[in-house]
């Protein structure tokens, strides 16, 4: 297994994907009957994806860890999802969308997959408007569309700001009306703890019971992880607190690759830590740098009311730094420029971890009401947590982690490196290369499941029909239910002082320090040697109160973060590997003379792909190398 | 159709439907009672035999009576039944906005109710079954029941009876004051345009309906203390 | 400041619950009304005591998680706010704060302030969506719809499923909730074809899980976090009481 194989289709680009569809081997509809799937994960990949197979007629079982499907972390996104429907006639097309994306990502993402998630985009909107999603309308009764993310057409659907919380609805109904028919069954608050192999094939996992504590064992023909992003690894992100990366990690200690796993995308406008108790941190929407001057103070430590410093005194460093893009350049690049002038002491707010989007001047010129009809609702959502009104005092934001383009490695099945085990949606490393481009991770996770997993499954199902479903009083399952039991009851007994929380909050400290907006091979190398004293001190001196056998938020808690404990040395170990920038990830070592990201084709035109080898070994790296035949590879500059 | 009866919507819509009857009768009474304001009680006298004798009255009669018991009965079954949705209830009081008389519909129904029955003890009985002098006003060739004797004897005899119709009305008034629009919008009636609406118009018919009724025992009162 | 607090432990569904007080020092105004929670938990775990669950995720009242009930209210003092929005500086020092798990038949508790809410699914199940396979639909703008129904529809599906609703309501009614449902997939083309199936199977399973009746107190609407107007609950009203009459059962 110690070579990838991507298993791209042969021929043309655009015929790819039609081809595989013609070729794929099918199962009969009494087969189908016989032939049973879990799905790990409810958001805009899992949902569309266990309804999905449900209705081709495998028998699903769908876990969750919410108490209800629709409480997956999609239904946070905002701003929209793309497709190339050119409805606009403003020349977009399925290879425009696919060329977006690539050049996006920064040229580290697979031609092949990407050409498809633009092929299929346009069925997406189509399946969720018949669904019943009240998608944005024009007074004629059509889409509407509007621009996102820099792009030069207009191909975001949107529904006001709750996007992602429509689109999911639509998954989620498709799937209730799934469980109603019987070929469903729904498993809520139930946390995936490992993943059971038979025979060199996934068949099944092992879950916990949320509010009995009880060890479940669960078999199917295949498994497809649909849990989402680790950027909570970071402790403070605009993701859930409960959002984890665990049944990735679980996966890859089975044996799955992990793809780019230190490539995570930074958001620029995101509302700063106001205190220490603090878990989560809530995105203000991009759009706001339409109109937002973003500026800190020249002098150092300068905690003058803003209002009373003089435009003389303000450092716009923005517009000083890139006079052609002003405010409105890239996240990654605005991230990396707000965190440089904090890092210098020019910081504001209580934390100096912040800096200004002030209004003041948009205000002046436009009159409040019109900033009010832009940007009404995103005031109010700020106001209500900091109890600042933005339009008299100048926003604070600062960056967070957002998105995990790295993730489970797959292959162009959506297959990760153990048979039978797919991953979709943000839980594979697919995609979006180095970067991910706005309003394109919820087409991603829908694509994924109502249009391509479907058939990808089938293929490999074809082979499974001799299979009998697995049964779950195998040693197999027994020793994975065990070790999991063991793994909690050593949570339990270590009875040490300090809390999971505590842990996690140290961890992500060092995460975001080291392994953040910029890394450099000093920062990375501390991190390690700082990640594995943490881990060591995790497991002597872990305070987890209650027991196993009962709803235990802090025992959820624990094991989510020794995961991460143990991720973290992954990401840190990719981030030391590749010594460019690329996209989000960016090497202080490599920039240009003016400080901006310098890509090394020559060298890391690859994706990283990890194994895992043992606890305390290091992980072995396969490349995948890529070749880009359809695009011209190219420098990204907004100067 | 069959569950229709059982289902929570529709047990509400027989609330709404004999409540609307109810406020139509309510009316009619009312109107029939302002005749107390004028003359001496002939218009009056001549309009509530009118009312008790007319066939057509006798055939609405026994209906407003099922529209009472219907209006009772669905309203008992469906406050304990709401009742029984929470079975541990909240330590703290809710402090929700919502409407006082919207959240007392029961006790102020109840407390109407009691009060219908003593208003039926007055008059209703006493002219069906009791003894009431007759009048005539077309020189003895027909008699008619002296009501307005029995009502202006009422409330000019005992002032705690005046208290006690005025209080009725004033719980008739929380009572329509949401059950007015209430009843509109459970047959589905209400939109964004005639929710406010419909609360304007459950005010004043609320007032007209309280007011009157309240009004003719002060009128007695004031009348007969001067 | 200093807060007291007073809120109600129930070890499982089963146990006898009871209110039990703390009392929390170095509560900060721009703390979250579940940051101040989540300190309470980090001292108690110091102090070897078990935490207080509570139900949360997103942390910015979209997923619907949180639900608690704060001082008589659901998501305590603030309008059109999910718990997690609820900021500590709408306290005072020395505040007492009684905190509540959702009460309703159709809610049981799980744990301390966590309440099974699995009803809603259930009710969901029973019809709330549109009955397509996927592939089987049309090119999006085919079927055209007014921005008008559109923009309805789009404000009855603002709804997170979090429950204040019936919380809120003295007959633990979750017409809201199914109102929000049936009304958005009405006012759309592609929900309207069995949108009478929809309201009637709706309403019997919202029946049969113990929720009571709408006494249109209009409480539901005043602690929405979404805003949802109690029209869509007479629309809901309209579409089952024209079901019931012409639908053949």
């Amino acid at each position: 297994m110690s070579k990838l194989e991507s298993k791209i289709p042969e021929g043309p680009l655009a015929e790819k994907w039609s081809k595989y569809k013609a070729s794929m081997k099918l199962v009969s509809p009494l087969n189908k009957k016989k032939l049973s799937v879990i799905v790990v994960g409810t958001g805009i990949a899992g949902a569309p994806a266990a309804a999905s197979l449900a209705e081709l007629g495998y028998n699903v079982k769908v876990f969750c860890f919410q108490d209800t499907a629709r409480r997956a972390h999609s239904v946070a996104a905002q701003g929209g999802i793309n497709a190339a429907k050119n409805y606009k006639n403003d020349g977009d097309s399925v290879y425009r969308l696919f060329y977006d994306m690539i050049k996006g990502g920064d040229f580290r993402a697979r031609e092949a997959n990407v050409y498809r998630i633009a092929e299929v985009s346009n069925a997406i909107i189509d399946q969720f408007t018949a669904q019943g999603v009240p998608f944005a309308r024009e007074y004629g009764g059509t889409l509407a569309n509007r621009t996102f993310g820099g792009v030069q057409v207009s191909r975001t659907f949107y529904a006001q700001g709750q996007t992602g919380q429509q689109i999911l609805l639509g998954g989620y109904s498709a799937l209730k009306r799934q469980v109603a028919l019987g070929k469903v069954t729904m498993y809520s608050r139930r946390q995936m703890l490992d993943l059971v192999i038979v025979d060199g094939k996934a068949r099944g996992i092992i879950t916990r019971n949320l509010v009995t504590g009880e060890i479940e064992k669960h078999s199917a023909h295949a498994v497809v992880l649909a849990t989402g992003g680790y950027g909570t690894i970071y402790y403070l992100s605009t993701l859930a607190v409960n959002s984890n990366g665990s049944a990735a990690w679980q996966a890859y200690k089975k044996g799955a690759f992990f793809g780019n796993p230190s490539f995570v995308q930074i958001h620029p406008t995101s509302i700063p830590v106001l205190n220490d108790y603090q878990c989560k941190l809530t995105l203000m929407s991009e759009s706001l740098r339409n109109d937002g001057r973003i500026w800190v103070p020249k002098e150092k430590g300068d905690k003058r009311d803003p209002n009373t410093i003089p435009d003389e005194e303000r450092d716009y460093f923005l517009e000083r730094r890139y006079p052609a893009f002003g405010n409105l350049v890239p996240r990654d690049v605005a991230s990396r420029a707000s965190k440089e002038r904090c890092d210098a002491g020019y910081g504001v707010g209580k934390t100096g971890l912040a800096v200004y989007l002030d209004f003041r001047d948009a205000v002046k010129k436009q009159g409040e009401k019109t900033i009010k009809g832009k940007y009404g609702n995103l005031f109010d959502l700020y106001e209500k947590i900091t109890g600042d009104i933005p339009y008299k005092t100048p926003m604070m934001i600062y960056p967070a982690g957002h998105y995990t383009m790295g993730g489970l490695w797959v292959d162009y099945n959506l297959m990760t490196t153990i048979p039978g085990l797919f991953a979709i949606g943000e839980a594979n490393f697919s995609d979006h290369g180095a970067n991910r481009l706005g309003a394109s991770s919820l087409m991603q996770g829908a694509g994924d499941g109502y249009f391509i997993l479907p058939y990808t499954m089938t293929n490999y199902l074809a082979d499974e029909i001799a299979t009998k479903i697995p049964l779950t009083d195998t040693p197999e399952f027994e020793e994975a239910a065990k070790s999991a039991k063991e793994r909690l009851d050593k949570f339990l007994r270590i009875n040490g002082k300090q809390t999971a929380t505590s842990f996690h909050k140290r961890l992500g400290h060092i995460m975001w320090n080291n392994c953040g907006m910029s890394r450099n091979e000093e920062g990375l190398k501390k991190a390690l040697v700082m990640i594995g004293d943490l881990k060591k001190e995790f497991w002597s001196d872990l305070k987890i109160p209650g027991k196993a056998d009962e709803l235990n938020q802090e025992l959820e808690k624990a094991s989510r973060v020794a995961d991460f404990l143990e991720l973290a040395t992954l990401m840190v170990t990719d981030a030391l590997n590749r010594k460019e920038s690329c996209g989000a990830h960016f090497r202080e070592e490599s920039q240009t003379e003016g400080g901006e990201a310098q890509r090394i084709d020559s060298e890391y035109s690859y994706v990283a792909a990890w194994e895992y080898q043992g606890d305390d070994k290091e992980p072995k790296l396969h490349k995948e190398e890529l070749k880009f035949e359809n695009v011209e590879v190219k420098v990204r500059s907004y100067k | 159709m069959s569950k229709f009866f059982t289902s929570s919507i529709g047990q509400k819509f027989f609330m709404s439907i004999t409540g609307l009857f109810l406020m139509m009768f309510l009316l009619v009474h009312l109107t029939i009672n302002s005749l107390l304001l004028f003359g001496d009680g002939e218009l009056f006298n001549i309009a509530a035999n009118f009312m008790s004798s007319n066939p057509i009255m006798k055939i609405i009669e026994p209906i407003l009576a099922i529209g009472f018991i219907l209006h009772i009965f669905y309203a008992s079954y469906i406050t304990l039944k709401n009742m029984m949705a929470r079975p541990e209830k909240y330590k703290v009081v809710n402090k929700t906005k919502a409407s006082w008389a919207s959240k007392n519909m029961y006790i102020l129904g109840g407390l109407i109710f009691i009060f219908l029955v003593l208003h039926l003890i007055n008059f209703f009985w006493k002219v069906k079954f009791g003894t009431v002098s007759t009048i005539s006003y077309d020189g003895g060739q027909t008699e008619l029941h002296d009501v307005y004797n029995l009502v202006a004897g009422i409330f000019k005899t005992w002032w705690w009876y005046d208290a006690i119709y005025m209080l009725g009305a004033a719980f008739l008034f929380f009572h329509l004051t949401h059950g007015f629009w209430s009843a509109f919008q459970t047959i589905g009636f209400d939109n964004e345009k005639w929710i406010g609406r419909l609360k304007t118009i459950a005010y004043i018919y609320a007032t007209i309906v309280a007011g009157g009724f309240a009004f003719i025992p002060l009128f007695f009162m004031l009348k007969y203390a001067i | 400041m200093k807060i007291k607090l007073n809120i109600w432990k129930q070890e499982n569904p089963k146990a006898k619950g009871k209110f039990e007080k703390f009392e929390l020092d170095g509560v900060a105004e721009e703390m979250s009304f579940l940051e101040m929670l989540d300190s309470l938990n980090e001292k108690l775990i110091k102090e070897g005591q078990i935490p207080v669950a509570f139900e949360h995720d997103c942390r910015e009242g979209i997923c619907g998680s949180c639900g608690l009930y704060i001082n008589g209210r659901p998501h305590g003092p603030g309008d059109e706010i999910g718990t997690c929005q609820l900021h500590m500086r709408a306290f005072k020092d020395g505040d007492t704060i009684t905190i509540e798990p959702w009460r309703a038949k159709g809610f049981p508790v799980i744990r301390d302030l966590i309440v099974d809410r699995n009803a809603f699914d259930k009710i969901m199940a029973a019809g709330g969506f549109v009955s397509i396979d996927t592939g089987q639909a049309a090119e999006a703008n085919s079927i055209l719809v007014s921005k008008i129904a559109a923009d309805k529809a789009f404000d009855a599906a603002a709804c997170i499923g979090c429950g204040a609703c019936v919380a809120a309501c003295k007959n633990s009614s979750a017409m809201l909730f199914v109102a929000a449902k049936v009304s958005q997939l009405a006012l759309l083309p592609q929900g309207k074809i069995e949108a009478k199936r929809r309201a009637l199977n709706m309403i019997a399973k919202m029946d049969e899980l113990g929720f009571g009746s709408c006494t249109n107190t209009g409480a539901c609407e005043a602690e929405c976090p979404k805003g949802i107007s109690i029209d869509y609950i007479a629309m809901l009203n309209r579409e089952y009481l024209c079901a019931s009459f012409s639908e053949a059962e």
